[in-house]
């Protein structure tokens, strides 16, 4: 019995459609499995993880707190991946980014600076990250180095430049030595939009990224441009655009708004600066923007779903016992099947029984 | 033991799961695979390794868990890349995160228990001599068999007819495949050989590195790893002065940390990552007349019959 693919006339545009389905359906079933074999009850353990978030509010709005970084990363992600540059280090643009707005919080802490803190620091923020961004980059263009081991090996110098900010010059005195800066002056946080409630004006800010990156790849020459050096090099050389800034500029935009990401995640939901801001969102986002399919609206949806995974996962560990690891074993084996029912877009699977007999050319 | 022999001993082990890990990636890689979940496929190793070792008492069988958990992990690569044709990038990335996972679940059972290490070789006189006896006859089996493994992979690609196959498969597939040769099948083994290598550098870390299994101890030899096959030009006698180049690094930094050099530990902590960069940035740029890498590297083969 032998698996053979099939090279389809034109691109399936139905299966291109629910491909992302057929995926999360395939997940849920492999997830099952895996419960069971953990000794839960997989019925019980999926409502936990996917429907007891949707019951109380709090949840919901944590839905979308979490959402928010996911989706504006990995709308830049996508620009970097159409334009077939595989920037992998976004965590390290988010920490970055972190880090560069949280410089004016720390700075301005205690004066009486103005409500112009929050916006400065968004803009810091995107700037830290568009720049860290931008190192890969410039290696890949100038040099020729591999944009896919240098933007992972910056995360690790990103968490570790993190690290020492806030056990150094960065760190509370009056925090009982523990390494974090102070809690952020109101005028340095995000505006929250029901009073008491999560739900912060980051969410907003989501959205606009998403109908921008939209009209971007829909609406602009530079997208349209971005798109064909990653589908068709050739055609892109002919066409006489310039691949290199092309992969210069996806690399800032998603450098920018992971950075941006990075703060907003600091001035908003944690509060002050400190080791461990973030649970994997910039290589989370890497699913995002797969699931989504890399159209900004897919990945509106892609980043709720994960958001979901997150929320769930830590209920299922505090009412179930499940470990949290579960939920990136869950990460790992969605994007696997993501990628794998996108070939079916491509091609026909077939499997052939008794394969004939070739005979071999040169031996 | 004097500090020269003791930093020269430190080095030697902390450049052996990147020389094991580098190894695997370089047959791959010369298959024409670039298979990017080193890092994941080290992390389970790493897990599974203890595992075995722990509930067995045995290294040995350590080891064995760790190249089995290896070449688990890289058969779901395989299936991925190869029967699903699917992009190599983004599978070895699922993988990465797959097996960070899945380590996690794995090795939580075993996190805070601890087992003894691998036996150092000893030879009574020679392990004896000064200077040289503990360096050339004190190490333990994974060191000789890491150089043993570079020195066979070598004569396997250069000396052999099936290497030569290997070779040309990653070179230009369409004409192995047009020769006969069955060039999916070539790749699977490959990528199972990576797989292999890099369950053991993974299972060497509890298993002789550090005597107990955390979270994440892996912390990114699997990428560097990576950036070693490329530092190595694709040749597998480079990659043992890239590997111990960087183990001295590691070396390095932690010495200078227990000096207690006026530079922040978290600096030290960051000299091999950003060593990576510098040396992929300078060996990237030398190469300014085309490249020494398989030229089928990472693309995607679906024979037509």
């Amino acid at each position: 019995m032998q698996l053979v693919l099939e090279k389809r006339a034109e691109r399936s545009s139905a299966i291109a459609l629910i491909s992302p389905l057929i995926a999360i359906g395939l997940t849920l079933a492999t997830m099952s499995i895996l419960f069971a074999m953990l000794g839960k009850n997989p019925i019980s353990a999926l409502g936990v993880y996917f429907i007891a978030p949707f019951v109380d509010s709090y949840s919901l709005q944590e839905i979308a707190v979490k959402a928010t970084p996911l989706v504006m990363i990995a709308i830049g992600l996508s620009l970097c991946y159409l334009a077939n540059a595989w920037n992998i280090g976004a965590e390290g643009q988010f920490l970055i980014g972190a880090v560069a707005g949280s410089w004016l919080a720390v700075k301005t802490q205690g004066t009486d600076a103005g409500p112009w803190v929050f916006p400065a620091m968004l803009l810091l923020g995107a700037v830290g990250g568009a720049l860290y961004g931008l190192i890969p980059a410039i290696c890949k263009v100038r040099f020729g180095a591999s944009e896919i081991l240098t933007s992972l090996m910056l995360v690790y110098v990103a968490d570790l430049l993190l690290d020492y900010l806030v056990r150094g010059p960065w760190r509370d005195p009056k925090g009982f030595n523990f390494p974090t800066t102070a809690e952020f002056d109101p005028v340095a946080t995000v505006p929250v939009l029901i009073e008491g409630g999560r739900l912060h004006l980051g969410g907003v800010i989501a959205l606009v990224v998403v109908a921008a990156g939209a009209v971007l790849l829909a609406r602009t020459i530079k997208g349209f441009e971005i798109r064909v050096v990653g589908a068709a090099p050739r055609a892109a050389r002919f066409g006489g655009f310039n691949s290199n800034q092309l992969i210069l500029l996806a690399f800032a935009i998603s450098g920018a708004l992971a950075g941006m990401a990075g703060i907003i995640e600091v001035a908003g939901p944690v509060g002050h600066l400190q080791p461990g801001i973030s649970p994997g969102y910039g290589f989370t986002a890497i699913i995002v923007a797969f699931l989504g399919r890399l159209n900004p609206i897919g990945i509106l949806f892609a980043g709720l779903f994960l958001a979901l995974t997150f929320i769930g996962g830590e209920q299922a560990q505090i009412t179930m016992k499940i470990p949290l690891d579960v939920t990136k074993v869950f990460q790992g084996i969605l994007l696997f099947f993501v990628l794998a029912c996108d070939s079916l877009i491509l091609y026909r699977f077939k499997l052939v029984f008794a394969s004939p007999k070739v005979s071999r050319g040169a031996h | 033991m004097g500090l020269i022999e003791a930093i020269i001993l430190a080095v030697l082990a902390a450049s052996t799961p990147l020389l094991l890990a580098a190894t695997g990636e370089l047959v791959t890689e010369r298959a024409g695979v670039l298979n990017l979940g080193v890092e994941g496929m080290m992390i389970v190793g790493a897990a599974c390794g203890f595992g075995g070792a722990w509930l067995s008492g045995s290294v040995i069988i350590g080891a064995l868990c760790g190249i089995g958990a290896g070449v688990l992990m890289s058969l779901i690569f395989a299936l991925m890349t190869l029967g699903l044709a699917v992009n190599q990038v983004a599978t070895g990335l699922a993988l990465t995160i797959l097996g960070i996972g899945l380590s996690g679940l794995i090795g939580s059972r075993f996190v805070g228990e601890k087992i003894s290490l691998a036996p150092h070789l000893h030879i009574p006189g020679l392990t004896d001599i000064p200077l040289v006896g503990r360096i050339l006859f004190g190490e333990d089996a994974f060191v000789y068999l890491s150089l043993a493994l570079v020195i066979g992979v070598w004569f396997f690609l250069y000396r052999t007819r099936t290497g030569l196959i290997l070779r040309a498969a990653g070179d230009n597939h369409t004409s192995a495949h047009a020769l006969g040769y069955p060039v999916l099948r070539i790749r699977m083994f490959a990528v199972m050989f990576g797989g292999a290598c890099a369950g053991l550098a993974g299972a060497y870390l509890p298993l002789a590195y550090t005597p107990f299994f955390i979270p994440g101890m892996t912390a990114g030899r699997g990428w560097i790893a990576l950036a070693l096959v490329v530092f190595a030009s694709w040749l597998p006698g480079r990659l043992v002065i890239g590997a111990y180049l960087f183990g001295a690094v590691t070396i390095l930094q932690l010495h200078a940390q227990g000096w207690g050099v006026g530079v922040p530990s978290q600096l030290m902590s960051a000299l091999p990552y950003l060593a990576t960069i510098i040396v992929l940035v300078l060996i990237s740029r030398a190469r300014t007349g085309g490249s020494t890498a398989p030229a089928a590297l990472g693309t995607v083969f679906v024979p037509d019959r």
